[in-house]
């Protein structure tokens, strides 16, 4: 250790101009293009998004790419396996499977689109109100809320279904949206509620005054960017879940309108040549709406990842 | 504790009341009127039962007492379109299909979920744990009418011993168990792999570590008796479930149960059955809800203890 | 000569996403029986790194021991396996942590928790047991114990919650007590009253204390020894006398002069010390203190200073020790 050459202006004091505070090395990245950051790590979620995006596009296209459209009966060409003519096959009435499950796809994303937007507004409606009301009609709204989410939901479901479709040809979308969002919405609505109590307890923890912290921008850079997060997820939760639920009616007959085509309904139809081997028909729309939900499910729990802020990488 | 218990019970039989005023005002809604005499054909004597029953010629106010009053006597209502069996019995022939159905499904559920989830965290990012999650994200995103079918086809066709469908022994519940079993399953499993991380995280098991005892009983004792605690509270939600679900799986797989009689019956617009079952149903569901309320308040005593007013 | 416990360059890694991260960086200390010996530091200097090896109470991936020995008794417990030290802790060694709201388990009645040590490490029937946690409780000055072992965690105070903490560390007797800065999370009233009970533990049982805190006002009352930790390393020893009245490296003065005291003008400002420690990911070369030192040479930066010892039980690692030093501060050419 005695053997270091000392010299004496080693031990001169360093000087310093200031005290820099430790320069943090880690560039400060905007919290948006961070989450999308971390999401764009998660190569599940990834593959989820990927999915949908393409799904989202057949949807629009695979209608039009076939040639044939989805309500043509060629009963000639019925129960035709998947071959270079009909991609996906044929079904009962020969018609073409490939247009008819790309159409499904674009009524069932519809559908579980539909209702969860309608699901956001009533719930952003509902929760907001109960927000900005006073204590007394704040209790008594989320008491009813309470009441109406402990409602199980494919009871009102089937029931609403039941009594506004026509027996043998089935419901309309307007009708299978309405009675899926009939009691969806409570989570949102208390989600949105929990924002806007917060908003109160700026104002008066806030001296407004002296921090000239009006309403709109606590709205704006606070309540809105905080609440966007879970909103999403939610979001990512209630699509699947009305597809869902779709899927569930269709089975029980109370599908979408004939000869409209959703998931729901081409997988009961296809149930129904089951035991004669055609499994392709109940197979196809099967395998559709296991990717749409995986996808949702990844992505939210992706999205879920990438907003927790305990998980920073 | 009772304070907690009441509430819940009040709650549950508002909503029950709620459910059955809704059917009562939907069923009345039908566009056509099925209850009207004139728009349906309905056999004298069946007609005769309704009347009395329900009396259907009387104003509305007053049929909504009498269906209540029916339902306060557990009268469920009967048949529109057949005079053999009245609702309640036709419960209590297929009820216990559909239950003991559900009952395996929520066994192997509850079993095996919750284990796959110990494992997958235990194991994080190991192997164990991606095996777990891949079987975890298939079964809630694979719904079970996809696997019913899927097991027929791939199982049940290719072995002798598992029927295609129907009921009666053992070897006819296995297929439906377990296509309703796996998406409650994968759910569990999910929720016990995040739960079991975070309470790994907590101090209170290094406490339990640094006494000394050993890993299995910290892993029993300690964690998973926390980690196990958000699964009862969505007990009652997996039985809602279940209950859809078997309204399909039935279907599917031919099982005699209430299910499928349910299934029919809205198929058939037999609309004073639907209005009978579904008011049974509101009855299960929310009974199971008011039950593991309950059992969670009894496994935690944090809940149970601070609303005794601490 | 038999010290309890004796440390020899311990270094304890992490490994992690992005590199390792050394937390202990090469200590070396002992304990003996029934003294009572203070790590003090600020938070992430590496102490609860070193405290938890002692028990080898770490995640094992991601850390790992680097170097080093850790002797108690005479063994390493660096080369035990985990079921060995289930032997050891919470009989020959116990440990008591920071938060006593969340270091006991919600859901288990605290005699049972009790219960489950004792068990584990003496041959005793149930009912002998359960009557044992009784008087551990006694012991910590529970009021009502036969009462209390039947009630959860959260009917606790959090002063009463240490307690039973202490209790349940005690159960066995063991030689050596690990407190992980046990008053940080209490109200200052009740911290004064957890360290008397530590002391009178103490005198009752001789135990002895590794105390781990980032607040020298705590240290004064009950410790023997003092032990400074900055960045991994050990920056000054020495008992609570020389250290308190004689401290001799810079890091130490400083958090002295942090301590407020009562006789100090209103007008002074609190003195923190500025800045933040070096990250443990890429360790510096040299001091690790250079970068906030005020009397910081050049020397510093590059090379880690030597082990001084100024009497035989008072040592400090720093330039200032060396002559050429405090050559140069006298001002002139010598």
């Amino acid at each position: 250790m005695s053997d270091m050459a000392y010299t004496k202006d080693m031990f001169e004091k360093v000087k310093r101009e200031s005290y820099h505070a430790d320069e943090i090395n880690r560039p400060t990245i905007k919290y948006w293009a961070d989450v999308w950051r971390r999401l764009k790590m998660n190569k599940l979620a990834m593959t989820g998004l990927a999915i949908l995006i393409i799904m989202g596009i057949m949807s629009i296209i695979g209608p039009h790419l076939s040639g044939f459209n989805y309500y043509e009966q060629d009963l000639f060409q019925k129960n035709i396996r998947p071959n270079s003519t009909y991609w996906f096959g044929t079904d009962e009435l020969g018609r073409d499977l490939f247009s008819r499950a790309w159409l499904g796809t674009r009524y069932s994303l519809l559908i579980g689109i539909a209702a969860a937007f309608i699901d956001f507004g009533m719930g952003v409606l509902y929760g907001g109100i109960a927000g900005i009301a006073s204590r007394k009609v704040d209790a008594v709204m989320m008491r009813i809320a309470e009441i109406i989410y402990s409602i199980p939901y494919m009871l009102v479901v089937i029931l609403i279904s039941v009594v506004f479709s026509t027996a043998g040809s089935g419901t309309s979308m307007f009708v299978l949206v309405f009675a899926m969002t009939i009691t969806g919405w409570v989570p949102m609505a208390n989600l949105v509620r929990g924002q806007v109590l917060q908003l109160k307890e700026y104002e008066y923890s806030l001296a407004s005054e002296s921090l000239g912290a009006s309403k709109s921008w606590i709205l704006r850079k606070h309540i809105i960017p905080n609440s966007f997060g879970p909103i999403l997820v939610n979001l990512t939760l209630t699509i699947p879940r009305a597809i869902f639920a779709e899927a569930t009616l269709s089975f029980m007959g109370l599908g979408l309108q004939l000869p409209k085509p959703s998931l729901g309904t081409l997988a009961n139809d296809g149930l129904a040549v089951m035991p004669i081997g055609l499994f392709y028909q109940i197979m196809i729309p099967s395998i559709l709406i296991s990717l749409i939900m995986f996808s949702f499910n990844v992505l939210g729990d992706g999205l879920r990842d990438a907003l927790d802020p305990r998980l920073r990488k | 504790m009772a304070k907690y218990i009441l509430k819940r019970l009040v709650l549950g039989i508002i909503t029950i009341w709620a459910v059955i005023t809704i059917t009562f005002v939907l069923m009345h809604s039908v566009p056509g009127n099925p209850f009207a005499t004139e728009s349906r054909k309905i056999p004298e004597n069946i007609l005769e039962n309704l009347k009395k029953k329900y009396g259907l010629d009387k104003p509305k106010s007053e049929q909504y007492i009498m269906y209540l009053e029916n339902i306060a006597r557990f009268d469920f209502g009967e048949s529109m379109k057949s005079s053999s069996e009245t609702v309640n019995q036709i419960i209590a022939r297929r009820f216990p299909v559909s239950a003991r159905l559900g009952v395996q499904a929520i066994l192997i559920a509850l079993i095996f979920g919750p284990a796959l989830g110990a494992i997958a965290a235990l194991y994080q990012n190991k192997g164990p744990d991606y095996i777990a999650m891949i079987i975890s994200i298939i079964g809630v995103s694979v719904p079970s009418f996809v696997l019913g079918s899927f097991l027929i086809q791939f199982v049940a066709a290719k072995v002798d011993w598992i029927p295609i469908g129907g009921w009666g022994e053992f070897r006819h519940t296995l297929l439906p168990s377990f296509a309703l079993a796996l998406m409650p399953l994968a759910q569990f499993s999910r929720l016990m792999r995040s739960s079991m991380l975070e309470v790994l995280g907590q101090d209170y098991i290094k406490t339990a570590k640094s006494k000394g005892i050993s890993r299995f009983a910290v892993i029993m004792k300690h964690a998973v008796r926390n980690a196990i605690l958000p699964i009862v509270s969505i007990l009652g939600t997996t039985v809602s479930d279940l209950v859809v679900g078997s309204f399909v799986i039935e279907k599917i797989f031919g099982i005699p149960g209430l299910g499928q009689y349910f299934t029919i019956s809205v198929f058939n617009r037999d609309y004073t059955l639907i209005m009978g079952v579904t008011v049974f149903y509101a009855f299960i569901l929310i009974l199971a809800m008011l039950l593991v309320d309950i059992a969670y308040m009894l496994i935690d005593p944090r809940i149970r203890l601070t609303k005794e007013g601490h | 000569m038999g010290k309890l416990l004796e440390v020899k360059d311990l270094a304890v890694s992490f490994q992690t996403y992005f590199g390792e991260v050394e937390a202990v960086r090469g200590v070396s200390f002992h304990v003996d029986r029934g003294e009572t010996v203070a790590l003090v530091g600020e938070s992430g200097c590496g102490k609860s790194v070193t405290a938890n090896s002692i028990m080898q109470l770490l995640p094992m991936p991601p850390a790992f021991y680097k170097n080093g020995q850790i002797l108690f008794e005479g063994e390493d417990i660096v080369k035990k396996s985990d079921k060995e030290m289930q032997k050891i802790r919470g009989n020959k060694i116990s440990m008591i942590f920071q938060d006593p709201m969340t270091s006991l388990n919600p859901t288990m009645k605290i005699g049972k928790q009790i219960v489950e040590g004792i068990l584990k490490h003496q041959k005793l029937s149930k009912d002998e047991a359960k009557k044992k946690a009784i008087e551990m409780l006694e012991l910590v000055s529970v009021p009502q114990p036969e009462k209390r072992i039947n009630q959860y965690p959260h009917e606790f105070s959090g002063g009463m919650r240490q307690r039973v903490m202490i209790a349940l560390a005690m159960v066995s007797n063991p030689e050596l007590l690990i407190a992980d800065e046990p008053t940080t999370a209490l109200d200052v009233t009740v911290q004064a009253q957890i360290l008397d009970l530590m002391k009178q533990i103490q005198d009752k049982l001789g135990t002895a204390i590794i105390l781990i805190t980032h607040d020298l006002g705590v240290v004064a009352d009950i410790s023997d020894r003092v032990i400074v930790m900055y960045a991994g390393k050990f920056m000054e020893e020495g008992t609570t006398d020389e250290i308190f009245k004689n401290p001799k490296h810079p890091y130490t003065r400083k958090l002295l002069g942090s301590v407020p005291r009562l006789d100090m003008d209103r007008s002074e400002s609190l003195h923190s010390i500025e800045g933040t420690p070096p990250d443990l990911y890429r360790p510096p070369k040299g001091c690790p203190f250079f970068d906030r030192c005020d009397e910081a040479m050049i020397i510093c930066k590059d090379y880690m200073p030597e082990k001084e010892y100024h009497t035989d039980s008072h040592y400090s690692y720093c330039w200032l020790n060396h002559p050429m030093a405090k050559a140069a501060s006298e001002g002139s050419e010598i």
